[in-house]
């Protein structure tokens, strides 16, 4: 994990890390994700606790009553994690390989983390689900996925892009795109039973 | 050496442009009455892709050439000359393989000899995660239709066939879990990912070893090939979405344009490197390209979008039927349409 400023007077002091700081940190850059400027704290001051809290909530929200699993269509737990990761590893690896200057594990937070609108727009679904089906139903939760889709990709967009070559920017967002669109079908088919 | 040759037709197409402006000028050089047939064809077959763009980057390239070696293939830069395309060039070859012209060959005129993987990966993916997901909308609309199918997101099948789908509805070989139980992702990026980098493989292998017959072109490296099918891949993301219309014949026939825009390309791209085989030789090997192309298309197809035909389905199904669906309300109870 990334180290904030600490205190440079502490050579050997072994002081645990006080819970709220890291709680914090992570909290101001949910923040950055739903507010996103143009600012490097995502980027500098990456930490991986903030992905892994949304992939875990995501995937359990995702994922029905044992019950059901013979009737199940929908993902596992274990499929949700392996998407939102394996995804976030290749879109980094390709942006890399396009010649971005930035930081496997920086990419990977900034991905991570801009996943907060769509565990949003899966709590609304939950939320919406509960009242009767129907078309409006059906499109009162289309409406909110694809506001959040949208809001994603403009979030992780402005982290991402200035770290591109400029005549490749499209190419390295385009991934991003179809992550975020995986996830957000994920979300949308999603009918609890 | 193939490279050396484009070098020179790019030399000569400034000359050209130079020439057509001032048709009646002297020519001020000796040198440009030498090559003059090199020109003519050059205007023929180069195309007007940026005359300017061609030559500066033939100068690059061939600066690099001689600059920097090869590095190995574990060190990561390796793996970054592979990917090193920009925006306006992948869209370049996309186009370029939506609209296959017999004269042009793909790996010439788009590739320049520099094939990326970038092209052939993502569409790969791409096609991949569209058709689990219109072969999913295709059984909720299926379902609209006919309110016996019950609908579960096909992230993967119903464990069991007839568990939680109802037999005797309709729907495509997905829904009614007659084939194994795997996620629908899975099994279409399996298959494309397969077909986009095995049978490259295999043609390549082949043209290999047929080297010794050829004369005057060289085989395509495999890079080149794995792009020129990746990248033929392409036609297929709008024919997919439109087999969402559940309109058999306008299904058919999107499928068919694809299928023949898409082999043509691979077609005229082979062309060259195959007509100067033995008869046989070439016209099997084309076949079998066009066959295998033709397998994929109808194979995604059935697999994901082809309703099987309907069994008699009783009405007590309708009362057994699983809990309304919550994503569509169920319209009222109608005969199946087909």
């Amino acid at each position: 994990m990334a180290e904030a400023a600490e205190s440079p007077g502490d050579p050997g002091t072994a002081t645990p890390r006080p819970l709220m700081r890291d709680l914090k940190a992570v909290g101001k850059k949910f923040m950055h994700v739903l507010y996103p400027r143009k600012s490097n704290t995502l980027l500098r001051d990456w930490d991986l606790w903030g992905p892994l809290i949304l992939c875990v909530t995501l995937a359990l929200m995702l994922q029905r009553g044992s019950v059901d699993s013979e009737k199940d269509g929908g993902p596992q737990f274990a499929e949700v994690f392996v998407i939102v990761w394996f995804g976030a590893v290749t879109i980094t690896l390709n942006s890399k390989l396009l010649g971005g200057n930035i930081s496997f594990f920086q990419s990977l937070c900034v991905l991570g983390y801009c996943i907060l609108p769509l565990t949003v727009a899966m709590l609304v679904c939950r939320l919406v689900l509960l009242a009767e089906p129907g078309p409006i139903n059906f499109m009162v939760r289309l409406f909110v996925v694809i506001v959040m889709f949208a809001w994603s990709i403009v979030a992780s967009t402005a982290f991402l892009a200035d770290s591109q070559p400029p005549n490749r920017k499209a190419l390295a967002v385009y991934p991003v795109f179809l992550f975020y669109f995986v996830i957000s079908w994920m979300i949308l088919t999603f009918t609890p039973q | 050496m193939a490279a050396a040759d484009e070098l020179a037709f790019h030399e000569f197409e400034e000359a050209t442009n130079l020439l057509a402006q001032t048709p009646n000028e002297a020519t001020p050089r000796g040198d440009q009455l030498v090559p003059q047939q090199h020109v003519a064809v050059a205007v023929d077959s180069g195309g007007s892709y940026g005359a300017e763009d061609e030559v500066e980057e033939s100068d690059k390239t061939a600066l690099l050439q001689e600059e920097k070696q090869q590095p190995g293939f574990w060190t990561f830069s390796y793996y970054q000359s592979f990917f090193d395309v920009d925006t306006s060039q992948v869209l370049d070859r996309i186009k370029g393989s939506l609209l296959p012209r017999p004269g042009h060959n793909f790996v010439r005129h788009h590739l320049r000899n520099r094939p990326d993987l970038y092209g052939p990966f993502w569409i790969c993916a791409t096609l991949a995660f569209v058709l689990a997901v219109t072969g999913n909308l295709t059984l909720v609309l299926a379902q609209r239709r006919d309110p016996s199918i019950h609908y579960s997101p096909q992230f993967h099948k119903g464990k069991r066939s007839g568990q939680g789908l109802v037999p005797g509805g309709g729907g495509s070989a997905m829904a009614q879990g007659r084939l194994p139980a795997l996620p629908a992702v899975t099994v279409a990026g399996t298959a494309i990912y397969c077909y986009a980098w095995l049978v490259p493989l295999a043609l390549w292998g082949f043209l290999q070893w047929r080297k010794g017959v050829r004369e005057r072109m060289g085989p395509y490296t495999f890079l080149e090939t794995v792009c020129v099918y990746g990248y033929s891949l392409f036609v297929f993301l709008p024919t997919v979405v439109l087999w969402l219309i559940p309109v058999p014949w306008l299904q058919w026939l999107s499928g068919a344009l694809a299928l023949a825009l898409s082999a043509a390309g691979l077609v005229f791209t082979l062309w060259p490197v195959v007509r100067e085989d033995t008869r046989l030789a070439a016209v099997l090997l084309l076949s079998v390209v066009v066959l295998l192309h033709a397998l994929l298309a109808t194979g995604c197809k059935f697999y994901f979008f082809q309703p099987l035909p309907l069994e008699p389905a009783a009405p007590p199904h309708q009362a057994t039927s699983q809990p309304p669906t919550v994503l569509l309300s169920p319209p009222p109870p109608r005969s199946a349409a087909a």
